[in-house]
């Protein structure tokens, strides 16, 4: 059984555990600790797309017109897809300019204009009141429904006595605990933790309410989604359903429908709110773009077996089908379910109606009353200290206020039309703010007057054609004004405007408004010149992306104001502790010590100016900051604008001869660069050809000889020997040859592994002799070693060092004169390092080959005439060597005298770091020390 | 910057995609009063491409990261 008080208690408790999830959410963000910043949360937030008439109105919509009801949710999948795109930017710029709401951000982008403000916030409430209505008309006939239980009977349509019906009361508790988490403070960025949370977990509650029905009906009910569209089938009124036809949803329609929800998921004022106002990090939208869709689906996927279920079950169509939900487990007698069904619609029209509420209240409040009571000098508002209280009462009230209209509007003609048309009222309205916002994210040239114009105008059809045919149905206005049109003028009927027929009724409100509001907008938009204002928002909003960041953005300001005024004008409206604190944050932000010493400049006026936007408005921002601005009284004079359009272009031209400079300088860089670059290129082909060209003459030799060998079989043994052998000595150069180009190209990469440890060079340059004696004695060459007694050690690889000191004895051995060649190695210190010199008496370098023997393969003498005495890598190696140890190795040479290969070796030094770029792949060689 | 480009252009194609998907005259070639597994037909297809746009965004989204 299900008592009435039980209801009652549920849902109070309901709505306290809501309170408690809020007062969690709330309490977290002030100890900076969010719960909401995930992504998660936030596409759970969006879903308070899905309000009661989600939860009821779409198995109505779709017992009526079958598959027509998913455009709604069709529309905002689609839509999702292009958040990354136009929500991102959304987000951006109200994130830069503190917008909170639709309002102001129409009103900000077209220069911050009140009036436009004003429309566009009597637009939202006009729209969406009847929206408001809607959902406590769900709630009370929920209630009312419930409390027949078992018995499942449809609420008469009762007149009871204004103010006596279950919805008031509805909207009276809606309305506490939207004024206790909405307006408990003033916050600049007017974002609510607490809220978002509470919406969030509404999403989940409605969305397992909903599902937990459609599990019942499908496979408890019926044994599953086959069995139950199989009784449909036997029925001809539900097949017709099932596809597209001319009593149900055709193909233009369902276009229609698409597109319209595509504009009201993204200009609801309640999806404002939750998808741009308390978005906490752009890039949940990575997620949510998704998510949403999915929860879109998952809500949808069980709606037609329920209306399904609810026809066959209520053949006899006296229960309505916009109750479904409600009354299918009712029948079943589940009363358990029946309950969770009942918390679900109401989780949905209380998110519905809390984000709703808040969102119009910060509207109202903004753009509407505080503009006009700024204005009224005898209420003296600008001399008052502290307004804050002023402003949260008026957000209050607007609350309030709200939740009676929609009462008002329930009671009075609520009854009168299925739940799903009123929404689909609603959001024809919002999609009016589409022109102008995505025409003012994207087009720079829409103007103020543009943007009035389009917004009127659309307007002005949407209610002709939607709102005054919807009074009209219900008797307030005489009905033959729809028939034969105003005054019986046929043309001007509201359903068949200028004699349009063949689309549905929404179909045809969509056209007609969004023709004249598209038109006005770009029509007039493009008549009219821009004032310096609208021109500096406009590039603001369009180019968000472009701004390198806060400061560097130029102010089109020219006045002087003094800190103190407008810390406290920002006071009066935020409160003085959270004013002080924001201005003490910007003075550290631009590094100077304290809020006295900030330079009143246009930054400081723009700071203060974002901050009030925030808790009133752009448009009234800008009014108040211009009150404390000495030079700009509250009218702007025609001499003043031209002032300022003057130094706005000064300081544009300014901006970009600076650019131009930077610009410059950068090509210029880029050019020695790309020089060096090209350079560095041919020397690499240079390389690579030489390489090639030194592995050819070997690799020729062999092949010569091979041939000999393979020709002539009959060679004697003698010759073939020598043959032979010349074969392998070839062989042999060519592998050292291959070998040291791959050393070489490691160590100049960068590649090559060091081991670097304390050596005792005395001791490698006796190993190092040792080696070498071999081939001296062969030669009969002396070599005599001058060592000192005591030398300290240096960190070097060893074996790189020997191998520079085996190269330089070889060379040595090699070019001394046969029988009395002499060669001398001498280690000392040279001023901080180890120096080891390598004289021979062989007939020296000339001065002009001192300098390309440390080239690759640049060996002294003719090699084309003289066999070659080494592969032209040795010295190359030797320097990258010596270079990685930090010290240098050069020639002193006299043609004739001899020659002296000398290099240091530091005693302290850190491994440089190889830089590939500077000496790229086997590049270098170049530098002489 | 490049992969944010590319993020952006996938999900703007994907956009017309759908949209091209979701209405007439695609829709119409499965407006037809047959069933699947006992479904009616259209609406199997507007679940699946739902579903196959769905599926799409994700892998374009979490694959650019």
């Amino acid at each position: 059984m299900l008592q009435g008080w039980l209801i009652l208690l549920a849902s109070f408790a309901y709505l306290g555990v809501l309170f408690a999830i809020a007062y969690y959410g709330d309490k977290r963000a002030d100890a900076g600790r969010s719960i909401i910043s995930n992504p998660y949360v936030y596409a759970l937030s969006l879903a308070v797309y899905c309000t009661s008439w989600t939860f009821y109105g779409s198995v109505g919509r779709a017992a009526g017109s079958g598959i027509g009801f998913l455009t709604i949710y069709i529309g905002p999948t689609l839509m999702a897809l292009l958040w990354w795109v136009v929500l991102r930017k959304i987000i951006r710029i109200s994130k830069a300019n503190r917008i909170t709401s639709i309002a102001d951000f129409v009103a900000s982008r077209y220069g911050k204009s009140t009036l436009l403000g004003g429309l566009a916030t009597i637009i939202a409430v006009v729209g969406v009141v009847p929206y408001i209505a809607l959902q406590l008309k769900a709630v009370s006939s929920s209630f009312t429904i419930v409390m027949q239980y078992p018995d499942v009977v449809t609420p008469a349509e009762r007149a009871a006595p204004l103010f006596q019906e279950e919805a008031l009361y509805v909207a009276l508790a809606l309305a506490v605990f939207t004024i206790v988490f909405g307006t408990r403070h003033l916050d600049a960025t007017e974002r609510h933790e607490g809220m978002v949370a509470a919406i969030a977990f509404e999403s989940v509650v409605k969305l397992a309410a909903f599902v937990a029905v459609g599990v019942f009906v499908t496979f408890v009910l019926y044994n599953g989604v086959g069995d139950l569209f199989g009784y449909a089938g036997n029925h001809p009124e539900l097949q017709q359903l099932l596809v597209f036809g001319t009593d149900t949803t055709t193909y233009s329609d369902w276009a229609w429908l698409t597109f319209l929800s595509m504009l009201a998921i993204m200009f609801l004022p309640r999806q404002f709110q939750v998808a741009v106002v308390e978005n906490v990090d752009e890039s949940h939208l990575n997620k949510a773009i998704w998510l949403f869709p999915l929860y879109l689906i998952a809500i949808n996927l069980f709606v037609l077996p329920i209306a399904f279920a609810g026809q066959l079950h209520f053949s006899n169509g006296d229960v309505n089908a916009d109750t479904f939900v409600l009354t299918l487990p009712m029948a079943g007698q589940r009363p358990a379910l029946t309950l969770f069904a009942f918390i679900g619609g109401l989780s949905a029209a209380t998110g519905m109606v809390i984000v709703e509420t808040i969102a119009l209240s910060t509207m109202v409040c903004n753009d509407l009353v505080m503009p006009v009571l700024l204005r009224i000098r005898s209420l003296r508002l600008n001399e008052r200290r502290d307004l804050t209280g002023l402003l949260l009462n008026i957000r209050r009230g607007t609350i309030g206020l709200l939740l009676l209209l929609g009462y008002l509007y329930f009671h009075f003609a609520g009854e009168s039309k299925a739940l799903v048309e009123i929404g689909l009222i609603s959001f024809a309205a919002v999609a009016q703010f589409g022109p102008v916002i995505l025409g003012g994210i994207y087009w720079k040239g829409g103007t103020r007057v543009g943007a009035l114009t389009g917004l009127s105008a659309g307007f002005l059809v949407w209610a002709y054609t939607l709102l005054l045919p919807a009074f009209a149905q219900s008797g307030w206005f005489p009905a033959t004004f729809l028939e034969d049109g105003p005054f019986g003028i046929g043309l001007l009927r509201p359903l068949s405007l200028f004699g349009l027929t063949g689309m549905d009724q929404i179909a045809h409100a969509m056209f007609w408004s969004m023709f004249f509001n598209i038109g006005g907008y770009v029509g007039v938009s493009l008549m009219r010149r821009q004032n310096i204002v609208e021109h500096s928002q406009a590039t603001l909003f369009v180019d968000i992306y472009d701004k390198v960041g806060d400061g560097s953005a130029p102010r089109f300001w020219r006045g002087t104001a003094s800190v103190d005024d407008l810390c406290a004008l920002v006071g009066r409206f935020l409160g003085h502790d959270r004013a002080n604190s924001a201005f003490v944050d910007y003075a550290q932000r631009r590094g100077i010590p304290s809020v006295r010493e900030l330079p009143a400049d246009a930054d400081l006026v723009h700071f203060a100016e974002t901050l009030l936007a925030g808790a009133i408005g752009a448009a009234s921002a800008r009014v108040m900051v211009s009150s404390v601005v000495k030079e700009e009284p509250l009218g702007m004079d025609e001499v003043m604008s031209i002032l300022n359009e003057t130094s706005q272009v000064i300081a544009y031209s300014n901006r970009l001869e600076q650019k131009s400079r930077e610009l410059e300088a950068a090509t210029a860089e880029l050019r020695a660069a790309n020089k060096q670059l090209q350079e560095l290129d041919r020397l690499k082909d240079d390389f690579i050809s030489t390489v090639t060209h030194e592995l050819r003459t070997p690799l020729t030799s062999i092949r010569a000889f091979s041939e000999i060998l393979y020709d002539h079989q009959d060679l004697d043994i003698a010759q073939r020997n020598k043959f032979l052998g010349i074969i392998v000595k070839e062989s042999e150069r060519l592998t050292r040859l291959i070998n040291q180009v791959l050393d070489l190209s490691k160590i100049e990469s960068g590649n090559a592994e060091w081991n670097m440890t304390d050596v005792d060079v005395r001791e490698a340059i006796d190993e190092a002799v040792m080696a070498t004696s071999q081939l001296a004695r062969e030669k009969r060459v002396q070599i005599t070693v001058d060592l000192p007694d005591n030398v300290p050690p240096v960190t070097v690889d060893r074996d790189r060092l020997m191998q520079v000191l085996l190269n330089l004895l070889s060379n040595a051995v090699k070019f001394c004169y046969p029988a009395d060649g002499h060669i001398a190695v001498r280690l000392y210190d040279d001023s901080g390092a180890l120096r080891v010199d390598v004289s021979d008496n062989g007939p020296g370098i000339k001065p002009e080959d001192q300098r390309i023997i440390f080239d690759k393969f640049r060996q002294v003498g003719n090699t084309m005439t003289e066999k070659p005495h080494g592969t032209g890598l040795g010295l190359p190696i030797s320097r990258q060597i010596i270079t990685h140890f930090g010290g240098k190795l050069w020639v002193n040479s006299t043609p004739g005298a001899g020659a002296t290969f000398s290099f240091t070796l530091p005693y302290h030094h850190e491994p440089a770091v190889e830089q590939p770029i500077e000496r790229p792949l086997l590049m270098g060689g170049q530098h002489y020390g | 910057m490049r992969t944010s480009n590319t993020k952006k252009q996938r999900l703007i194609a994907l956009f017309f995609l759908g949209c091209l998907f979701f209405n007439y005259p695609l829709l119409s070639l499965f407006n037809a009063p047959h069933a699947i597994l006992g479904i009616p037909l259209l609406y199997v297809y507007v679940f699946f491409v739902w579903i196959c746009l769905i599926g799409l965004t994700i892998i374009i989204v979490e694959r650019s990261g």
